[in-house]
């Protein structure tokens, strides 16, 4: 019964949808008042609703109700209650209702915190809203419905989760993601409607900076656990694949972040306001691109969803609809746009404007590197592939200008920054810097470390630059301390997401040239040598687990006398499934990861043993928290909330949804 | 005014890239063009499936027209199609048979139980004239030609409506 | 032989030791440069079979084939480019991660930097142009910092 209740919302949720898009847009036209005044609660209504529907299928499967074709392909009656709750969003129908879940939470946040706006503003980027939202609710309703039910006919029990999913990583990832995703929505919508009104100003950029910082934060967690998550979950030990699936997450983020800057200029000195919109229209465009991509069928991914073509027919109609759409308004309504200030060639202004279109180019990269395969073929030049190698290779000349830029926007002055100004401190950050890689080099030499020097060279040098602008706050008789203290919130976020990008760069670099890994036989009692340590398989026992059963692996880990860590590394098969997976034993570390996966029995007690000694890999993810932290400071910076204390009741609710 | 020109190129090239996504959705993105097409099959030296104290090599194969069929007794598809095989040996068509990375006592059962359409069965148990001919899985039928080219190859089974759609055609061809 | 690094930075200071490969593997090498030649390859060659894989991610039973082929060659002593040479006569440029630069690559390969290109001139002409002495010194305009002001109803500067 719940689950009809779950069905009934999710209709009515596209009838409230559709009344949304409707209503406050023609009200925003006529000038009718209560029309626009609509929106608010129409807004919140939908997220109920959505929210109704979302608990309804959670129960469901909590509950076992294999009535629901979607619960008795996606869960198990033994599978623990918390991967019950996870497997929710393991497939596709349900991971497209969390992703409506995400779109009209936003919706519903944006319409209780931005109280401030005028009505006029809030109703079309409510309406705006509402229609990418009965975008996807008809998108699950006609093709993907996970309320489908199998009666009268339905099975005694389901058929499992992907035993891939079953795991902590996919609990906290997919939700991370789609929140991101889904929150360039808002970016895209406050867009919109300052294009409907030809009102593209200071005061709009003002207003869509803490809401794309806040997709942004999410996105980058997002994808930092999905990295996590394959390292550890697929047992090849590798963190990024270059997989369509990882480049439909990569393009948003990349968009996103040359949009957050972009806003930040426009915000302080009202330049750049058409490149800002586009960045804006394409960061969430290129998300429901990336889901097309993923739901269609039309690439050959690792993780991609099982599809159909009147999935993908529809995605592409909707696509065509918002995007085209959006960039049609675009064409028309941005030749009225023009751009004010001033600035000199040597300013931070040119500064920031260099970075963001090296950051377009990164995406242009990464688009045309998914989607040209795609094109090759349907020309009919044949199949090829494009994977590591390529992205690899591009990515390492294009981040050379980028971090350079990176240093050196922050320390110089908007609208003109003589050069003599900055010698001296650019001198000495690139002396430190790049004397601390040749260090490097000098004791390793090896032209195989080049990348690792590069790496470190550039890491450092935009830690030493930010360094730099940050002591470049103390000025007259105050005290360092106190110069610090001054500094506003956004500024700290600047900081922490520069020296967080450092760290991920150091990691990377590190990881991508110092990785051992080797794949070698062992029988209980032998021992390896892995990168110094000494790794001891110690025993082999069976293993029973609620829906599975497998077999374990001991393994010691010494440096010389001293242990280590004891790794317990694990292959199961999966109960109903029948599939085997993997559980790689990982000691981890800051400055290393020892990573040991068990493969094939070999005959005998000899087993394939996966060994892997991973520097620095952690600083990766570690590098994406601190960026994230960073965008967290400069949401809480005072400017934006100066504009919510007049509404003291909603900045608890604020928080939690921040 | 060009500016309006600028603000158009986001419009006109995700028209463009929407194209080629609409017809994507009706490809198979799966489906991998042989590399050796245009070219001769390539030179090998391994043993009859039926007689495997006999070698054979490209020559074995004799005049063309015929197709060239990678099968295996563990491939369930290549069982599907085994029928149409027959049908098409009974026909006139001339079918060679690479017996790719199989049990050959296996192999020679299901060629007796089920009929043995092909005039000659190499036996590859290493699957290396297979990586030669770049087979990617079982079933997948090579069309050659009169002077021993490769001019298609299927990927899949073949059976009645993909002979007539399209491989008759093809077939009837490589022998002119 | 290859060295095995233990790699520790605090910011600068960097120490490490250096220790013994493995000896028992299942693609066994006596030379560390042919070792590390065989793992690039089998990391940049594509399995034919699977999703997106490469052959060395892959537990299909071609992508084994290919390895062995792969470590056979290099353990003859094949160049890189033989190895992938090889592959690619079989299976097409598909096989290789890294598709070649030709006509029909290169919108790939160079698309992305003609625009960067276009665009850092583009801009470069914009501002020598807006910065002819009569344009407009305000960063926003009165009537926009107006707005500014009473929408966001601030009084502190927007620096």
């Amino acid at each position: 019964m719940i689950a009809e209740w779950g069905h009934i919302a999710q209709i009515l949720a596209l009838i409230v949808g559709v009344l949304l898009a409707i209503i406050p847009m023609v009200g925003s036209y006529r000038g009718w008042l209560n029309w626009m005044q609509m929106a608010r609660p129409l807004a919140q209504l939908q997220f109920l609703l959505v929210a109704i529907a979302f608990a309804a299928l959670c129960y469901a499967f909590v509950q076992d109700d294999f009535t629901l074709s979607y619960v008795a392909q996606n869960s198990n009656s033994k599978l623990p209650w918390y991967y019950k709750v996870s497997a929710v969003w393991g497939a596709h129908e349900g991971s497209l209702l969390l992703w409506i879940l995400m779109l009209c939470g936003w919706q519903a946040a944006v319409s209780i915190f931005s109280r401030a706006l005028p009505l006029v503003a809030i109703a079309r980027v409510l309406a705006v809203m509402g229609m990418i939202s009965v975008g996807f609710l008809a998108f699950i309703q006609f093709t993907s419905n996970p309320f489908e039910t199998l009666l009268p006919f339905y099975p005694v029990d389901g058929r499992d989760l992907n035993p891939l999913l079953q795991d902590i990583g996919l609990i906290m990832h997919p939700p991370m993601l789609y929140m991101g995703y889904v929150g360039f929505a808002v970016a895209f919508a406050f867009a919109i409607a300052a294009l409907l009104s030809g009102q593209l100003d200071a005061a709009w950029a003002r207003w869509s900076r803490p809401w794309t910082l806040a997709a942004w934060i999410s996105l980058t967690i997002g994808i930092a656990l999905g990295s996590w998550w394959a390292y550890y979950e697929l047992g090849w030990g590798g963190w990024w694949f270059w997989d369509p699936v990882e480049n439909a997450s990569f393009m948003p983020w990349l968009a996103g972040t040359a949009l957050i800057h972009s806003l930040a200029v426009c915000e302080k000195r009202g330049v750049f306001k058409l490149w800002t919109v586009l960045l804006a229209l394409s960061a969430f465009s290129l998300s429901l691109l990336g889901t097309f991509l993923v739901r269609s069928g039309v690439l050959v991914s690792v993780h991609a969803f099982a599809s159909d073509p009147s999935r993908g027919l529809f995605i592409l109609a909707f696509l065509f609809l918002v995007v085209g759409g959006s960039l049609a308004l675009f064409a028309w309504k941005g030749a009225a746009i023009k751009s004010r200030g001033q600035y000199d060639l040597m300013s931070r202004e040119t500064l920031l404007l260099g970075n963001n279109l090296l950051l377009v180019t990164a995406t242009l990269v990464v688009l045309v590197g998914t989607i040209w395969p795609l094109i090759h073929k349907e020309i009919g030049w044949g199949t090829i592939s494009v994977g590591p190698p390529f992205f690899n290779l591009i990515f390492s000349i294009l981040i050379v200008p980028f971090v350079f830029l990176l240093g050196v926007g922050p320390l110089a002055r908007w609208r003109r920054q003589p050069i003599g100004q900055l010698r001296q401190k650019l001198l000495f950050a690139i002396g430190l810097s790049v004397s601390a890689g040749i260090l490097l080099n000098a004791v390793f030499g090896d032209v195989e470390h080049f990348h690792a020097a590069l790496g470190v060279v550039m890491g450092l040098w935009v830690v030493i630059c930010t360094i730099q602008e940050i002591l470049a706050n103390q000025r007259g008789n105050d005290s360092l301390i106190k110069a610090l203290g001054k500094m506003s919130r956004s500024h700290w976020g600047m900081v922490f997401g520069h020296l967080g990008f450092a760290i991920s760069v150091i990691g990377i670099a590190l990881t991508s040239t110092y990785t051992t890994e080797t794949d070698v036989r062992m029988q209980p009692g032998d021992s390896q040598p892995l990168a110094g340590y000494t790794v001891r398989f110690d025993q082999v026992g069976q293993l029973q687990g609620p829906n599975y059963r497998g077999t374990g692996g001991e393994f010691s880990v010494w440096d010389g006398d001293r242990k280590v860590a004891q790794l317990h590394a694990e292959k199961r098969q999966y109960l109903a499934s029948g599939s085997v997976m993997t559980e790689a034993a990982i000691d981890a570390g800051l400055f290393r990861d020892l990573f040991v996966a068990l493969g094939e029995p070999l005959g005998g007690d000899a087993w394939a043993v996966r060994l892997h000694y991973k520097p620095f890999v952690r600083w990766i993810w570690l590098g994406a928290l601190v960026m994230s932290f960073g965008g967290a400071l400069s949401i809480c910076d005072r400017r934006y909330r100066l504009a919510r204390r007049r509404q003291p009741s909603q900045i608890t609710a604020q928080e939690v949804a921040g | 005014m060009n500016k309006r020109i600028f603000l158009l190129l986001p419009l006109l090239a995700f028209i463009a890239v929407g194209v080629f996504f609409y017809s994507a959705l009706f490809s198979d993105p799966r489906e991998l063009e042989s590399a050796l097409v245009g070219k001769p099959v390539p030179e090998f030296q391994l043993p009859d499936l039926l007689n495997p104290q006999q070698q054979t090599d490209v020559d074995s194969f004799g005049e063309g027209p015929y197709l060239l069929n990678v099968w295996a007794t563990w491939c369930p598809t290549c069982r599907a199609e085994h029928e149409f095989l027959n049908t098409l040996a009974a026909q006139g068509v001339k079918i060679v048979g690479l017996n790719y990375k199989d049990e050959p006592a296996k192999a020679r059962r299901w060629l007796a139980q089920l009929g043995d359409p092909y005039v000659l069965n190499v036996l590859d148990y290493e699957g290396t004239f297979a990586i030669d001919l770049g087979v990617y899985g079982a079933p997948e039928t090579f069309i050659v030609d009169r002077q021993g080219i490769i001019q298609y190859r299927h990927v899949g089974d073949v059976n009645a409506r993909v002979w007539q759609e399209k491989l008759a055609d093809l077939y009837r061809q490589a022998g002119e | 032989m290859i060295k095995f690094y233990r790699f520790c930075v605090a910011l600068i200071a960097v120490c490490w030791t250096v220790s013994v490969q493995a000896a028992i593997d299942a693609y066994p090498f006596e030379d560390a440069a042919k070792e590390a030649q065989f793992r690039e390859l089998i990391n940049e060659i594509r399995c034919p079979k699977c999703q997106n894989q490469t052959i060395s991610d892959s537990d299909a039973g071609l992508a084994k084939d290919l390895k062995d082929k792969t470590y056979e060659m290099v353990q003859q002593g094949a160049s890189k480019e033989q190895v992938i040479d090889y592959m690619v006569q079989r299976y097409g440029d598909f096989v290789h991660y890294q598709p070649p630069i030709k006509q029909s690559t290169w919108v790939l390969w160079f698309g992305p930097f003609v625009f960067l290109l276009i665009a850092v001139i583009g801009v470069a002409v914009m501002i020598a142009r807006k910065r002819s002495p009569k344009a407009a010194v305000g960063q926003l305009t009165d009537t926009e910092k107006a707005r500014l002001a009473e929408l966001m109803k601030k009084d502190d500067s927007n620096s």
